[in-house]
């Protein structure tokens, strides 16, 4: 009788150490779910879901705080994706919100002051200047999110599209037309 | 008698080889202008090293590789380098791509080119050469050669594979090469095995084409090359497809030959690679097919760069022309404008009519008779394929290993319901390469933000803390002079009661230096600039400093220099 009592009190002590020592080893650092919302996230940063960037409304979504349907850059693929993930019906953009084509901010050269407002407003650091020097745009690293347009006193800042090379170029999506039916007089009923 | 192996799947679609493949090739005309594509390879474009006005010799370098897969492009003949701007290109999206024009001279004079003794320098050196010489596979996929053999210090070929296949309908230019120039392919095949060092070297030539393998029958009579028949099926002549039926190893899914000890390269490869060893002349021309609706179907050995409509030209096109096809009718591209040019990777033209190449019949709904997954030759699921490509579910697509398509157009070919299966796998593919991209895109853009949010944080803690300690600084001078001041008085009130007071020295002298010493500290807080320096700013105020003085000399005394002084 004894015995056993001391069997189930050591089996407690064991297993309550193993647990004890898991939930520190393999403490999970923040919410997981938020890195994987932002992995979904097209990282523009631009701030037109009304949170200042992507992870804070990564986070924001991940605390049931925002809707799915606030990305427009990501498009609706992006929201099918995050529909998918969070296990939630898919939802379209709202009225106005949409996805826009692809586009990179160019400065023009010639009216540029040099007042380095944009530079302070671009979240990926792409543009490259300095008080009274002109500003120029890195294209490359420009994620088009239109976030330099604002501050700009002398409005040189203006939206490109990108245009189409062979690099980008994608088949298109295979269109035809279906076969007729021979006879039209013999149409199935329907119902 | 080598036991051959055999791929899944293959279709047997009518060859029309016996159009072209009689008459001897002949050599194009040299035409009006030469169009040279600055990306005619697999990997980075080429970089360009003339500029209009330039003249160029035949076999000049216009354009080096950039990047380890990449290879150089030269100048076809001798002539004036008119422009360098955008041309169409072959390419399916008819997109304009930078090209180098060259207007010829007709005197087709060669730059100074020698035979290179390969065997007596470093394979790594030969390897280089082949780049410098533009060398890149002829069989269609124009992926560099000097890559395809830059193999690992563990790498062992066992098999070189040279691929006579030549499985596409229509197309006779491996054929026409093989009976023509055996010897010298062999030349080019010798090339090759010094470089993989291969156990076994086999020539695989399908069986519609006796006449080649003859010819190189009798070429390799003096070596242990092997010209092995095979069945017509297409698309044997795929590079997996060979290997598999060569020497029954599969190559794994995402995986290249070299990985399982085979290296393939094509015929008209190693005799490109022929004659810039013996003659020292890289790749400028090509074996090309004209065939179809043409009077004389034929081969024509054609300069890079050479206008598609001069080549038609040539074979005499036939009326009730509708369109043309730049490939094979199984894997080519539909091409509309004949301006544009010969690539590397270019084998043939082919003029279609409506007799030969009727208009596709109209398609109809998948029935699931998996017909193409049986004639597929990678052995994929292509129904399945085409309903998450058409779903536009790229990542199940991807799971059915959509990336092992080679795009042979079997699929379609044996289609009961005409659905146009490659045009699917050719969206869904390069969707998920755009995808790929975007992601890429993505995390920079993290990354960047990320590191500037980390700079912003950074910089505002630097700031308070600088402001932190100049706060503390000043409190605490602010305190001596106070204190300093307060005992000050304190002496002078003492004298005022007392005129017979001496004022302790010492104490006033301390009192004095505290004041000193805090005021010191005060205009140590903003410091001017021109303190607290770096070794290298002094040096360079030295440089300025002493330049000034120069300057100033020189103003002293006008007329021994021309030059106005600068102001620095």
């Amino acid at each position: 009788m004894i015995s056993a009592l001391w069997v189930m009190v050591g089996i407690s002590l064991l297993l309550g150490a193993v647990l004890g020592y898991s939930a520190i080893k393999f403490k999970v650092e923040g919410n997981p779910l938020v890195e994987k919302i932002d992995a979904v996230l097209p990282q523009t940063q631009c701030g037109q879901c009304g949170f200042p960037g992507c992870k804070p409304y990564a986070e924001a979504i991940a605390k049931g705080e925002a809707d799915i349907n606030l990305c427009p850059p990501g498009g609706e693929e992006g929201i099918r994706k995050l529909a998918e993930l969070l296990g939630v019906d898919y939802k379209p953009f709202g009225e106005g919100a949409g996805p826009r084509a692809k586009a990179v901010a160019f400065i023009d050269e010639n009216t540029c002051i040099g007042c380095t407002l944009c530079l302070q407003a671009c979240p990926v650091d792409a543009i490259v200047g300095a008080a009274k020097q002109m500003h120029t745009i890195i294209a490359s690293e420009c994620t088009g999110c239109e976030l330099c347009l604002a501050p700009c006193p002398v409005d040189c800042i203006s939206m490109m599209g990108l245009p189409e090379s062979i690099q980008t170029w994608k088949w298109p999506y295979p269109v035809y037309t279906l076969a007729q039916p021979k006879n039209p007089t013999r149409e199935m009923p329907t119902s | 008698m080598r036991r051959l192996d055999h791929f899944h799947g293959g279709i047997h679609p009518d060859e029309h080889k016996l159009e072209s493949s009689e008459l001897p090739s002949r050599i194009a005309p040299l035409p009006p202008q030469l169009i040279l594509s600055l990306h005619q390879h697999i990997g980075a474009g080429a970089k360009v090293q003339v500029q209009a006005g330039d003249h160029v010799l035949k076999g000049q370098l216009l354009a080096s590789a950039q990047g380890m897969v990449s290879a150089a492009i030269h100048a076809p003949t001798s002539g004036t380098v008119t422009a360098v701007r955008p041309h169409a290109v072959p390419h399916p999206s008819q997109l304009p791509g930078l090209c180098v024009h060259i207007e010829p001279d007709g005197k087709d004079q060669w730059i100074e080119h020698a035979p290179l003794a390969y065997r007596a320098i470093p394979k790594s050196e030969l390897l280089a050469k082949l780049r410098e010489a533009g060398i890149v596979g002829l069989g269609g996929a124009t992926f560099p050669t000097h890559v395809k053999y830059s193999l690992a210090p563990d790498q062992r070929i066992q098999t070189l594979v040279i691929n006579g296949a030549e499985c596409e309908p229509w197309i006779t230019t491996d054929d026409r090469l093989m009976r023509e120039r055996a010897a010298e392919i062999v030349r080019g095949i010798e090339v090759l095995r010094h470089l993989a060092a291969p156990a076994e070297t086999l020539i695989g030539i399908e069986d519609n084409k006796p006449q080649a393998i003859a010819a190189m029958r009798a070429a390799c009579a003096d070596s242990d090359i092997e010209v092995v028949i095979i069945p017509t099926l297409y698309p044997s002549g795929g590079e997996k497809q060979l290997i598999k039926i060569l020497t029954g190893k599969e190559v794994p899914s995402g995986g290249r030959p070299t990985g399982i000890g085979v290296a393939c390269s094509n015929v008209a490869t190693a005799f490109a690679i022929h004659r810039f060893v013996d003659y020292g002349e890289p790749l400028i021309s090509r074996q090309m097919t004209v065939t179809g609706n043409v009077r004389t179907p034929q081969n024509i050995e054609v300069l890079i760069g050479t206008p598609l409509q001069e080549l038609v030209r040539l074979a005499e096109p036939l009326p009730g022309v509708t369109g043309y096809i730049l490939g094979g009718p199984m894997m080519g591209v539909d091409i509309e404008d004949l301006r544009l040019p010969v690539v590397k990777g270019s084998n043939c033209i082919i003029v279609k009519s409506a007799k030969l190449f009727p208009p596709a019949e109209p398609a109809m709904p998948c029935i699931r008779c998996t017909r193409c997954a049986a004639a597929c030759p990678a052995d994929l699921q292509p129904q399945e394929l085409h309903w998450f490509s058409k779903a536009r579910d790229f990542g199940k697509a991807q799971e059915y290993n959509l990336f092992d398509c080679i795009e042979c157009g079997a699929c379609a070919y044996v289609c009961p319901s005409h659905i146009p299966l490659v045009q699917y796998f050719r969206f869904a593919k390069s969707e998920i390469w755009q995808r790929e991209r975007e992601s890429q895109a993505a995390e920079v853009a993290r990354e960047r933000h990320e590191f500037r949010l980390a700079r912003i944080e950074r910089e505002k803690q630097e700031k308070a803390e600088r402001l932190a300690q100049k706060e503390r600084e000043a409190t605490a001078a602010r305190e001596a002079i106070t204190l300093a001041q307060a005992l000050a008085a304190k002496q002078a009130a003492k004298q005022a009661a007392d005129p017979d007071f001496e004022p302790d020295n010492t104490q006033q002298m301390r009192i004095n230096a505290a004041i000193e010493r805090a005021k010191a500290q005060v205009a140590a807080e903003n410091p001017k600039n021109t303190e607290v320096l770096t070794p290298q700013q002094q040096a360079e105020i030295a440089e300025i400093e002493a330049r000034r003085a120069k300057l100033r000399e020189a103003a002293a005394h006008p007329g021994a220099d021309d030059e106005p002084p600068k102001h620095s």
